[in-house]
């Protein structure tokens, strides 16, 4: 097969164009033939080589006193202190989730589990953020109930908890849903592995599932526009097998310790290919394999097949000369398959045998810093200032406040998660120490008295109506779910899911989120330190909204004073740290009671910066007893989610006399840099002390207390009724088939 | 006095099961491989854990009674040794006939993560004597297979015996459908053996044994073996 | 009229559960076994319809429900009385 002759349809199949053909031709100094065809397809895929992404994410800051390791690795490493580092990545699997929801989300699971425990972590947490059409289309339910039931079941198995995530429907991701896994770890700052192929004669072990024609062009697919027919490229899905994933996890941390491990790497996207040749080029080595003795699941498989297969739950490991009989015994201890495939070598190319015979040899540079890079042209989109024009005037004030409410604490972009967070095994490992359900996950780090808070956050229709504001309130808004928590952010990650870049627009989106996003990031003094892009996420021409997910990690020093976002007691005062504005635009009111994406709200930075060090300030200081981002639905809706409390239901009755700003922008609309707090009356004027101190309007809103949630004059309903419509939406969605009107 | 954690492949809440009895209660633990065919003699209690062991392929436990150390469980429970069995290890026991009944997919037939409280029905036992009559726990459960069944005429044979440990109970202690979790029979969430050495739960007592984590209603279980064996 | 329907995964689909099952009959002495596929058994009885129709609707039935034709494949087996 693989002395077919390479002809102009067998090139177009693989997804290469002429110009880049002709490069591979260069760089070869001959004709490639099909293995090394396959390997250049899948290598130099966008999936794979980030080739229309690669020049503007350099513009990230990725230093910073805490950084160990930065972007290029299988994930990032932040020092925690006490000798301890978090190891942590987001990853997408957006288009084999829309094919097999089921497989697709699982493998995710599994691939980003393993890009963490390659650096030597022991993963302790999963987040996901998930993205489905309009819940109007017969396939949106569907697709909700196999993705959840995949990580479900792949993340419970393994036994690694997922503490947290976001949940969000729009139209414009009918063809396209986006899965989105953030996986962190623990380990100890002296035991972190990269995946370098280092040391001449070093052997190459292969372990974990025997290799079988899964996912062949899995990476090809995840970088081609759906067409129409797009369901029909089934043969391509993977199976998960989350208990060999368990095993290779285990077997994985104990071969670290042995001191015979040099590098390791996750066969992931391009399998075996992209394993062996990206190790050997951050090594500056070569690499030499032979297929005949990768073990296999099926029969018949060709050199090709081999190399491309991306069957999951397997690992390349290069371990130090003498050291790998100890590696395979601990393997075989833990029934996994595992042989020596090969070796490094000193001439960097990356060389494929089978026997004998040489069935393919690429310089190493070509598959890795010589693939294309591409400056795709961007245009920002015509209908773009229209979006952003809103006519507040033209819009009606709400007849009944109280209705506004309730139909906005049971639509699925805001009603509770908890359908989906009870199906995920939240609490294995011990850690837990703030449940889903608010602002971030909390957890404790054993043996040390600090905690870890976690967080993923976009808000797209921001980042469709102005997406370098949508990617700084990203990343503020990410940072502020960490705040209320009590930590101080650390670290980021992200996942930009987007169109396909050949569209000048979606580049255009790309960059200027990419933008808001190095900004916002850059004053907040937070570094990004792994991330994934996702293109081509469209179908039959319509493009998702830009959607930059940001994956937020922040240290909390002692666990003991991480915040929650539930009221604590009776009699406490309610307080809005931050400023009203007569602001409504991109908000969840606008779309859902008038059916209007438009406008954007405003961010200042500074303003940001100084709420969030004022929250956490009172956090530190003990003077406060609840702290809550508002985000969508406004005011209103976070002041509601403070009332629902895991233990008990709160009342709360409050006053606005903010006379010159209309009403419903008050309670729904969507101004940033706003953070509700509750503290006990005697503490009132320590708060407003801090407050002051850092130049932060402090409103004191009303008291806690009672079974009804009053607003004077607007509305005035009980609480119990308005849990029971945010506890309900999504299961009643879900269960039901179709959305409660309220 | 000293623990055993058995750790079959797919274990999972080996490493809180053992952080609880080293780190909670400074108790002596040690880890014990599936594939031992000799469990040290000064072990006194061993804790079969939850996990996914061998995956839960086939029905979760059937693989894993296979395991050679099942052998010596088995031996060490017939000695009048004490075996604990939380979640999957309960099912694991079930399915090796150490404990009466099986344990099948919830009735909503779905995995389902969250507290609920369970009423305690007799604290005659090593494994209950710390907690009072009647008292009510706040634990968490974490399963897809935890609906618990027996036939009739077993039922009665636990019931009279005082066999059943635990039942799924409102935060009041009343034993209603409402409070029944995953469709278990008589709300029971953990039984014991006739002998009354071998036990095993479906709720997570180990996720509970501190503050921090919100609750502490697990420990009374693990104090009340540590005291039996004191 | 009654139909079996197997359902099992299409050769070359990883079969973890089949995977997981053959190495427990291997270490319980069954070292024979070549390769074990779990798969779904699925009893439908049918009323009032004509042999060849009844047959048209299952395979319906298989490929909306109770396959899943991205990773399974079916056979239907009629039974006769």
């Amino acid at each position: 097969m693989e002395d077919m002759e390479t002809t102009p349809e067998l090139i177009e199949e693989h997804g290469i164009t002429e110009d880049e053909y002709q490069r591979i031709v260069e760089l070869l100094g001959r004709e490639p033939n099909l293995v090394e065809l396959g390997i250049f397809s899948v290598m130099w895929s966008e999936h794979c080589s980030y080739k229309s992404s690669r020049l503007h994410l350099g513009k990230f800051p990725t230093e910073g006193e805490r950084v160990i390791q930065g972007p290029g690795e299988n994930a990032g490493v932040v020092d925690i202190g006490d000798g301890l580092c978090v190891v942590f990545k987001i990853e997408s699997h957006n288009h084999p989730s829309f094919i097999e929801p089921y497989q697709g989300a699982a493998t995710g699971v599994g691939g980003i589990l393993r890009d963490i425990f390659t650096m030597g972590a022991r993963p302790i947490a999963l987040l996901d953020s998930l993205r489905f059409g309009s819940p109007d289309q017969k396939k949106t339910s569907y697709l909700l109930k196999g993705v959840v039931s995949g990580i479900a079941d792949y993340g419970n198995c393994v036994g690694i908890p997922t503490v947290g995530g976001e949940l969000y429907f729009h139209p414009s991701y009918n063809g396209n849903c986006l899965v989105n896994v953030m996986a962190l770890g623990i380990a100890k700052k002296e035991s972190i592995f990269r995946a370098l192929a280092e040391g001449v004669g070093n052997p190459v072990i292969y372990v974990g599932s025997p290799t079988g024609r899964d996912g062949i062009h899995g990476a090809t697919m995840a970088s081609d526009v759906f067409g129409e027919g797009g369901e029909e490229r089934r043969p391509t899905v993977q199976v998960g097998d989350p208990f060999t994933e368990k095993l290779l996890l285990e077997a994985c941390l104990e071969a670290f310790g042995t001191g015979c491990v040099v590098g390791v790497q996750d066969m992931g996207a391009a399998g075996l290919t992209s394993s062996s040749s990206e190790m050997a080029a951050r090594a500056n080595s070569g690499i030499e394999i032979d297929v005949e003795k990768v073990p296999r699941r099926e029969e018949g498989m060709t050199p090709y097949e081999v190399m491309l297969s991306e069957s999951q739950e397997r690992m390349l490991f290069v371990a130090r000369k003498g050291g790998e009989e100890r590696l395979l015994e601990i393997f075989r201890k833990w029934d996994l398959n595992a042989a020596i495939i090969g070796r490094v070598i000193e001439e960097q190319v990356m060389r494929i045998k089978e026997g004998d015979k040489v069935v393919a040899e690429i310089p190493v540079g070509a598959l890795t810093e010589d693939a294309p890079r591409y400056r795709r042209p961007s245009r920002r989109p015509t209908w773009q200032d229209d979006l952003n024009r809103l006519d507040t005037d033209g819009i009606p004030l709400p007849q009944d406040y109280a209705r506004v409410l309730e139909r906005l604490l049971s639509s699925l972009n805001i009603a509770s998660g908890e359908w989906i967070y009870t199906q995920y095994d939240h609490m294995v490992r011990t850690n837990t120490v703030v449940l889903p359900g608010g602002d971030a996950a909390v957890l404790r780090i054993k043996g040390t008295q600090k905690a870890v808070a976690l967080t993923v956050d976009c808000n797209p229709r921001y980042c469709y109506l102005d997406p370098y504001r949508g990617g700084l309130i990203a990343v503020f808004e990410a940072a502020r779910n960490l705040t209320v928590s009590g930590a101080t952010p650390i670290g980021l990650t992200d996942c930009l899911n987007f169109g396909s870049p050949e569209r000048e627009e979606v580049m255009w989106q790309f960059e200027k989120a990419i933008e808001g996003m190095r900004d916002a990031c850059c004053r907040l003094g937070v570094p990004v330190v792994s991330g994934n892009v996702s293109f081509y996420n469209e179908t039959g021409g319509v493009s998702v909204y830009p959607t930059p997910v940001v994956g937020m990690v922040g240290l909390i020093e002692d666990v003991e004073r991480c915040m929650t976002p539930w009221f604590k007691k009776d009699g406490d005062m309610v307080a809005l740290l931050g400023w009203h504005a007569e602001e409504f635009g991109g908000s969840e009111y606008l779309s859902v009671e008038h059916g209007l994406e438009r406008g954007m709200p405003e961010l200042d930075v500074d303003r940001e910066l100084r709420v969030q060090e004022a929250c956490r300030q009172c956090i530190m200081d003990g003077i406060i007893n609840a702290a809550h981002d508002t985000s969508e639905g406004g005011l209103a809706v976070a002041l509601a989610e403070m009332c629902f409390g895991p233990e008990r239901t709160f009342g709360v009755r409050i006053g606005l006399r903010k006379r010159d700003i209309r009403a419903d922008a008050l309670l729904f609309g969507e101004a940033q840099s706003r953070i509700l707090v509750s503290f006990s009356p005697e503490n009132g004027e320590k708060v407003a002390e801090v407050a002051e101190k850092r130049g932060v309007n402090l409103d004191v809103l009303g008291t806690v207390g009672g079974e009804r949630f009053v607003v004077d004059g607007l509305m005035d309903v009980e609480v119990e009724r308005l849990r029971s419509l945010w506890k309900g939406g999504l299961e009643g969605f879900i269960e039901g088939g179709k959305v409660k009107d309220v | 006095m000293k623990f055993g954690v058995v750790v079959f492949p797919g274990s999972n809440c080996d490493h809180d099961c053992h952080h609880v009895l080293k780190n909670v209660l400074s108790k002596d633990v040690t880890y014990i491989w599936h594939k031992t065919t000799a469990v040290d003699d000064d072990v006194d209690c061993l804790i079969l854990p939850g996990g996914f062991s061998y995956g839960d392929y086939l029905r979760t436990g059937a693989i894993a009674r296979f395991s050679p150390v099942m052998a010596e469980v088995e031996q060490f429970a017939k000695k009048g040794k004490y075996v604990m069995g939380i979640c999957n290890g309960f099912q694991i026991l079930c399915e090796a006939g150490l404990l009466p009944g099986v344990l099948m997919m919830n009735n909503s037939l779905k995995f389902i993560c969250k507290n609920v409280h369970i009423r305690v029905e007799n604290i005659h036992t090593p494994f209950t004597s710390k907690c009072r009559k009647g008292e009510v726990l706040k634990m968490p459960i974490a399963h897809k297979d935890g609906n618990y069944f027996v036939d009739e005429s077993t039922l009665k044979r636990l019931e009279d015996n005082g066999q059943v440990l635990f039942r799924y109970s409102t935060p009041d202690g009343d034993v209603s459908s409402k409070a029944n979790p995953n469709g278990s029979v008589a709300n029971i969430a953990g039984v014991v053996n006739a002998e009354g050495n071998v036990m095993g739960m479906m709720p997570h007592p180990e996720r509970v044994c501190e503050p921090i984590l919100g609750g502490t209603d697990g420990l009374g279980i693990f104090t009340s073996i540590v005291e039996f064996l004191g | 009229m009654r139909f079996n329907v197997y359902v099992t995964l299409k050769r070359g689909v990883l079969d973890p559960q089949g995977k997981a099952v053959m190495d427990a009959l291997h270490s319980l002495h069954f070292g024979e076994v070549r390769d074990v596929r779990v798969g779904k058994f699925i009893e439908l009885n049918l009323d009032g319809l004509p042999e060849q129709e009844a047959r048209a609707r299952v395979e319906k039935m298989c490929q909306e429900l109770l396959a899943n034709p991205v990773i399974e494949e079916f056979r239907i087996e009629e039974v006769r009385a």
